[in-house]
């Protein structure tokens, strides 16, 4: 049943992508009926491969609409302006050259894998901090920094408001 | 709307330049890796808005069609990019390519 709630769930994800990539492609309405059909089959098919690797570890959280809504706001709010913020920082040491490099460790305490994949993602896509590896079992984060400020950094100290946003979107 | 537009055009041509001289200036594969795949993004993500503004401006299906295909590839870019360089800096740190002129090596510490 939950199998089967699970493959529902991604195809329906799939279907969505797939008909906002083929909109207005038919001659009367939106979508011609093959485009519909050929939509259907594939993202059954996506379902089949990607649900039991989506829904892993509180994957299910994702579904509520609410941290839909946060995690809009985050995108365009929080983050958008932690990323032009490193975007300056690391455009001036371009220029500049000034780097003081090095991979340090920190564990944001974080259990569900989609909270560990957002901070991740968001460490990454802000230039300056890149996540080399986390370890799956202690929720650890490596992460490379373009300009170490402490060796023993919490979690603020590299990323700002990152973690408790994830947690909050995520947990 | 014209001002606008070429606006981000100019913000995100100057951060991919950056990206660029970034590439050739830091010393090792890690701090290229910052250079060349964040200053793209953030300029690559100026240039979708652009096309996004440009899109609606234009109106009509096409121009509808343009700007929602222009944000379908802004959300696999914003997904697929970290996903990309974390990759790459992983599989370099694994294959035993140490952080040039680093501080401090966690990983390296931690995998001992």
């Amino acid at each position: 049943m939950r199998k089967a709630a699970e493959w529902a769930v991604t195809a329906a994800f799939a279907l969505v992508v797939y008909l906002l990539l083929v909109l207005w492609t038919g001659d009367l309405g939106l979508w011609s009926p093959a485009e519909l059909i050929a939509g259907v089959v594939l993202s059954l098919l996506v379902g089949l491969v990607a649900a039991p690797i989506l829904w892993e570890r509180g994957g299910f959280r994702m579904l509520q609409p609410h941290r839909w809504v946060l995690f809009l706001f985050y995108l365009v709010g929080p983050f958008f302006l932690a990323m032009a913020r490193a975007n300056l920082d690391v455009a001036y040491r371009v220029i500049t050259g000034k780097i003081r490099p090095g991979i340090v460790r920190f564990n944001p305490g974080l259990k569900t894998e989609v909270g560990q994949t957002l901070l991740a993602n968001s460490i990454t896509l802000t230039p300056g901090t890149l996540t080399v590896d986390v370890d799956d079992e202690s929720g650890d984060f490596y992460v490379h920094w373009i300009n170490v400020k402490a060796e023993e950094p919490r979690p603020q100290d590299v990323c700002g408001p990152f973690p408790t946003w994830a947690r909050r979107i995520a947990e | 709307m014209n001002i606008l537009i070429y606006a981000f055009l100019a913000i995100g041509a100057a951060f991919n330049g950056l990206g660029a001289v970034a590439l050739i200036r830091f010393p090792d594969v890690y701090t290229r890796i910052h250079g060349a795949t964040k200053c793209t993004t953030f300029g690559s993500i100026f240039f979708i808005l652009a096309v996004v503004i440009y899109g609606f401006a234009h109106g009509g299906g096409e121009g509808g069609t343009l700007a929602v295909h222009a944000l379908i590839a802004l959300a696999a870019l914003l997904i697929t990019n970290p996903t990309g360089s974390h990759a790459l800096a992983r599989g370099a740190h694994r294959g035993g390519i140490r952080p040039f002129r680093a501080v401090v090596d966690r990983l390296a510490e931690g995998k001992r």
